[in-house]
């Protein structure tokens, strides 16, 4: 296993130690508000670093660029804008918070290197367009290297471990790191793209153990246009069930995620392959929880699910809370702000743990 | 011969993403589409190798390039450095550049994307928000997600102090005059060039299929109409 490692030890990256220029995404602030919130909070509240929330960047326009509506010239522009931003407010080292940004911010930065006449032709368009000029950042990373590259810190504050309370064990884990983190340039993410370390590395730091199993790289099924139109999302589905069936028979404890995509794709269609085929993949017919890297930072830290976010799910977390010792209340699970009762979802299959029945007794 | 594949070569991507292929398959091996589709990158890369303008312009016209995912699995494992990803966003470029995308039933969604994904990044400044993963479109994303939707403000209001207001925070509002620095962008860049182009062809390929132009009724027949014949 060591020399296995040490083979793939070039694929390795600088990551900035302090003052990041934070930026978010849109699907993790949509499916995942509370990771970015924690995300946050674990940087500037429990590590001490500085990092920039800044109102004024935008999407970086990538998933309509990978469905082909957005120019290259065009998002090339807008990232040329949040570099802008960046260097305005006075940071150099750029973080994002989504694989398909981090994806795009790479290969821009490489096309305008193997092709200057592209970053000429930006700074003039982002000048005309704008007014702005951009310095490119002296470090970019995804905000899951900047957790890996905090991941002993974090673990001498640990408030929990990924072990099993009940065995003793470490927790089972799945990882996946996302296509677009390490597929395009494999020596942008930590261990490339064949041998993934990113989230492997924080799972190891933080006592769990990692579950290899075949088709730990394929594709979570996103496919931009394969899902984002309602005819083709049979694509969708299909390879994440490749993925649900291949790793089962492992019977890991959860699944963590490095993009937002894939967290909410393999969150969501064990929804749906529950409801269309009765299938499920997680221990006493549920599903395998699904967490981002910050929730299961969170978690480790001795953060609240709930305050996680981790009720946006629908795959139920509460097996994993209850293996790792995490002490939350059923009941607030789904409530809204200041204790407000704002009504639960339906149950389903891949959703429906006791906390429903509780929250009703305690009504 | 080489008009199309010419105009294919202005496109960085195209020069990136296709060195000199061997025809090996180790792409289509590899690729989540054509684990799906009746896909097989391999021969596109070989057709568009050919050079060969017949053959381009009905690759151009097809569903065949549209069944990528663009996850770029074929990168890292191609042995000749080549990206068959790179060269169908190429070939999806041109294809709308010229309105051959409207040609075929896959091609025809792209009017789908541009009015959901497009007209969103233009009129919020992000690719997604809440309100457009509407329930009843989206109903693999489950209970949670309905609930969420029908009680927006109490559950994103615990994560951001700026849900839907202007400030830092997740899903605030994106203000003016950031949005109107995009929309420039999108000017001088070639954005809005493409969208019209995307409305323009879709519209008159709509009238031609019977339709009264590309109204909500073609926009939704794209997204939603799977002939079945792709796999």
């Amino acid at each position: 296993m060591n020399m296995k490692r040490s083979s793939w030890t070039e694929y390795q990256k600088e990551i900035a130690d302090d003052r990041y220029y934070y930026a978010r995404s849109c699907i993790r602030q949509n499916f995942f508000p509370g990771s970015e919130k924690a995300f946050l909070n674990i940087l500037g509240k429990d590590l001490g670093r500085d990092i920039f929330d800044d109102p004024l960047h935008t999407s970086c326009t990538g998933i309509g660029y990978h469905s082909d509506i957005v120019p290259l010239e065009t998002i090339m522009t807008v990232v040329a804008r949040q570099f802008a931003l960046m260097s305005e407010a006075g940071y150099e080292n750029f973080t994002s918070s989504c694989i398909t940004s981090f994806g795009i911010y790479t290969e821009i930065l490489s096309t305008w290197e193997e092709f200057p006449e592209t970053e000429e032709r930006t700074r003039e368009n982002l000048y005309k367009a704008t007014g702005r000029e951009f310095s490119k950042p002296k470090n970019l990373a995804h905000t899951s290297d900047v957790m890996f590259h905090h991941r002993e810190q974090i673990a001498r504050q640990a408030r929990r471990r990924l072990v099993n309370v009940y065995t003793g064990e470490p927790l089972r884990v799945v990882e996946h790191i996302g296509c677009h983190y390490a597929k395009i340039f494999p020596k942008s993410g930590i261990g490339g793209s064949e041998f993934p370390y990113v989230l492997a590395g924080m799972v190891e730091a933080w006592g769990g153990e990692i579950v290899d199993y075949p088709e730990r790289r394929h594709c979570c099924g996103f496919g931009f246009r394969n899902y984002l139109v309602q005819a083709n999302r049979g694509y969708s589905v299909a390879n994440s069930h490749k993925k649900l069936e291949s790793m089962a028979p492992y019977k890991p404890d959860f699944i963590v995620c490095n993009c937002p995509g894939c967290s909410m794709f393999l969150d969501k269609w064990q929804y749906t392959i529950a409801e269309m085929e009765g299938i499920t993949y997680g221990a006493n017919g549920g599903g395998i929880p699904v967490l981002t890297y910050e929730e299961m930072a969170g978690l480790v830290l001795g953060y609240d699910p709930w305050e996680l976010g981790m009720q946006m799910h629908q795959v139920d977390v509460e097996p994993l809370l209850d293996k790792m010792g995490v002490e939350y209340d059923p009941s607030a699970k789904y409530l809204g702000r200041n204790g407000k009762y704002i009504g639960q979802p339906e149950r389903a299959l891949v959703n429906s743990c006791s906390q429903d029945t509780l929250y009703k007794i305690k009504r | 011969m080489g008009k199309y594949f010419d105009m294919l070569l202005e496109d960085v991507r195209l020069r990136e993403g296709l060195k000199a292929c061997m025809n090996c398959g180790v792409c289509t091996a590899v690729c989540p589409a054509a684990a799906f589709y009746n896909y097989d990158p391999r021969q596109i890369v070989s057709i568009v190798q050919t050079r060969d303008d017949d053959a381009i312009e009905a690759l151009l016209k097809s569903n065949t390039i549209w069944y990528c995912g663009e996850c770029m699995s074929c990168r890292p494992r191609c042995p000749r450095s080549n990206t068959p990803g790179y060269v169908i966003q190429a070939l999806r470029t041109l294809s709308q550049k010229l309105g051959f995308f409207v040609e075929s039933e896959k091609g025809r969604q792209q009017l789908a994307l541009k009015r959901t994904i497009g007209d969103n990044i233009l009129r919020t400044g992000y690719c997604i928000v809440p309100r457009l993963v509407k329930a009843e479109l989206h109903p693999e994303q489950g209970t949670v997600w309905k609930w969420v939707l029908e009680h927006d403000e109490e559950i994103y209001g615990q994560f951001s102090e700026s849900y839907n207001r202007e400030g830092a925070g997740a899903l605030r509002k994106v203000s003016d005059a950031t949005l109107e620095e995009l929309h420039r962008i999108f000017d001088v860049t070639g954005g809005t060039e493409m969208f019209d182009t995307i409305e323009r062809c879709s519209d008159r390929k709509a009238r031609e299929m019977g339709y009264d132009g590309a109204d909500d009724h073609y926009f939704m027949d794209t997204y939603t109409q799977n002939s079945n014949d792709h796999y």
